[in-house]
């Protein structure tokens, strides 16, 4: 049997693809919290609980009300993005005329909250989900096997930022938002409103975390700490990418993923640390970050 | 940086170097007295891990509250000094005062690489690359064969203090202890009323000003990171001796979540805050540690309230209240 680099093939395609699910994961998220930045120049630390809290509201449709995964992939999201709203309306609307360290304080504050609360209920062991009938199985691809549910994770993750790229970057709708990310007061001036777009921004970034969580539930078991370790990989994918683009956050989660995926072939041992050691390289390099710009 | 971090700043019309004001050597003197008494009244280990986070939560706070630097990455001075102290005591058999050192000089070491990567961005991102950092630190700890991954490192023989004096006697650890934590203390206590301190508020304060003033901002935050580092590696090594322990729980992100929650809760930018918040939030958790609830929780509840309601911390409030002077 061919080998690459002394690797059978299998195995490489194999971990390129989960780094490729991975990097799903992490351009998801680190879109959702660029989205967020831009608007309320919040880093939300909560959105690794959200994006528990997504996979655990599907998690419960299923268990407690019958409903299935297409339902929940759209019920989800929106109950997620509704707790945002809440969220940023009752506590964090009250911080934007202080540093914005405490909205990262408060955010923390409400990630152990959620997560604590999940954990008290239905501890730390992993629930299982299972993964929708019509996706099941797999295709042969001739070098490696490609299981259905993992394609489709890939492609609805790639559709999702490349929608939310094209309505921040090409409609009027983006266009607001842009302008009151580089304005607000004169967007406001403008008659257009503000507070309005600013918690719908961060429903929506939310919503994007809780719907990553959903895609989540089937590959990863549904457990209270499935958030808070993948959150700090995110940071340092965000601090890689600089949160300046959009295209810049998205092109570096799947990139990241990808990478970690191609470490665990190589060297699996670092595979833990080798976004963080990116990180390290790129801050010494290009302080900004890949796509940033300062601020 | 923002103008706004705390709103303690807006009354600190900051002594001139030199001497502490009177009303804070009269506060130290009270904390020293009470810290003496302590052991006959209250439990000593309970005292002893109190006076390690507390000690954890000044190093801490001497860089969010004095220059203006959140890191989310303490942990991992202070759990990553945990593990060498306990290695060198444990394996290589050296007595605990060197083996603090050593974690103290591994945390300072750790501070110089972490704080020259970190330093180079400001606010956000400087909270998001130390935490990022230290969790590097922490799968280190996971996996290398030395740290003893899930069960950390046990049963780390307390020894004798330079050879005579025995620790593993409950009262002359706790000496001990507080010694340790006087010392950190006194450090922090200088270094906020020298000259170097006055620097570092300048730079919290307006850093471009600083700057256009000539001094070198960088330096001065990094020297400030390494010195907090350094400090807390010292509280985490005698954490090490005093609890024969060290775990991957010390170098855990929720670990930097606690000691920043804390200093918040006692009074950023308050010397003697941290001591309060520190013995507040040791003794919430174990005070829950018996009872049903869920410790995340009640911890995220009370950061939450902090940040909305009192962001001065305790401290801070009463210094604000009282004469508007900080202790």
């Amino acid at each position: 049997m061919s080998t690459i680099f002394g690797i059978p093939p299998q195995a490489l395609f194999g971990q390129l693809l989960l780094g490729l699910i991975n990097g799903s994961f992490y351009a998801l998220l680190s879109l959702g919290l660029a989205v967020i930045f831009g608007m309320l120049n919040v880093i939300n630390f909560a959105h690794g609980a959200l994006y528990m809290l997504g996979a655990f509201v599907a998690w419960l449709l299923l268990t407690t009300a019958g409903i299935g995964y297409w339902w929940a992939l759209l019920l989800a999201p929106l109950v997620v993005g509704a707790f945002g709203v809440v969220l940023e309306k009752t506590l964090l609307s009250r911080l934007y005329k202080l540093d914005h360290l405490y909205g990262l304080l408060l955010t923390f504050g409400l990630a152990l909250i959620v997560e604590g609360a999940f954990r008290h209920f239905y501890g730390v062991s992993g629930q299982p989900y299972p993964i929708p009938d019509l996706l099941r199985g797999g295709q042969n691809l001739g070098f490696m096997f490609l299981p259905n549910y993992r394609g489709w994770v890939v492609v609805a993750s790639l559709v999702v930022c490349l929608a939310t790229w094209y309505a921040i970057e090409r409609t009027k709708l983006g266009a607001y938002l842009r302008a009151a990310t580089e304005n607000p007061v004169l967007v406001q001036a403008f008659g257009i409103n503000v507070p309005l777009m600013i918690t719908a921004t961060y429903g929506f970034g939310v919503a994007l975390a809780g719907l990553a969580g959903v895609l989540a539930a089937p590959i990863y078991q549904v457990s209270p700490l499935m958030g808070s370790n993948l959150i700090i990989v995110v940071f340092a994918v965000v601090v890689i990418g600089g949160m300046g683009s959009i295209l810049g956050a998205v092109l570096t989660g799947y990139g990241l993923g990808l990478l970690e995926g191609l470490t665990k072939v190589f060297y699996p041992e670092a595979s833990n640390i080798v976004v963080f050691v990116i990180m390290a390289v790129v801050l010494l390099i290009k302080p900004a970050g890949l796509f940033g710009r300062e601020r | 940086m923002a103008t706004e971090i705390h709103a303690v700043r807006r009354d600190t019309a900051a002594p001139a170097t030199g001497r502490p004001a009177m009303p804070g050597l009269l506060a130290l003197a009270v904390l020293l007295l009470v810290l003496i008494a302590a052991p006959y009244v209250l439990y000593p280990v309970f005292v002893m891990k109190v006076l390690c986070f507390a000690l954890f939560a000044c190093a801490f706070n001497l860089l969010i509250g004095f220059a203006g630097l959140l890191s989310f990455g303490h942990a991992a001075f202070f759990g990553g000094a945990a593990y060498i102290t306990a290695h060198t005591v444990k394996v290589w058999g050296l007595p605990p005062e060197l083996g603090i050192l050593l974690g103290t000089a591994f945390s300072a070491t750790l501070g110089l690489a972490f704080g020259a990567l970190a330093i180079r961005r400001q606010g956000i991102y400087f909270a998001m690359i130390t935490l990022a950092l230290s969790q590097m630190v922490f799968f280190m700890a996971l996996q290398l064969k030395f740290t003893g991954g899930e069960d950390g490192i046990q049963a780390v023989p307390r020894g004798h203090l330079f050879g005579v004096i025995d620790l593993n006697q409950t009262m002359s650890m706790y000496y001990t202890v507080l010694a340790v934590f006087l010392v950190g203390f006194v450090v922090i206590w200088r270094t906020v009323h020298s000259p170097f301190g006055q620097v570092l508020k300048a730079i919290r304060e307006n850093e471009p000003r600083a700057i256009s003033l000539g001094y070198r901002t960088d330096h001065y935050k990094l020297m400030a990171f390494v010195l907090s580092a350094a400090l807390a590696g010292l509280a985490g090594g005698t954490k090490a001796i005093v609890f024969q322990l060290a775990t991957l729980t010390d170098v855990q992100w929720q670990m930097s979540g606690a000691v920043v929650l804390m200093t918040l809760l006692g009074g950023i930018g308050t010397l003697f805050g941290p001591v309060v918040g520190a013995a507040l939030v040791v003794a919430l958790e174990n005070y829950l540690a018996a009872s049903n609830l869920p410790v995340p929780v009640v911890i995220g509840v009370i950061f939450v309230a902090c940040v909305l309601l009192f962001r001065r911390g305790i401290v801070g409030e009463i210094a604000a209240r009282f004469g508007g002077k900080r202790p």
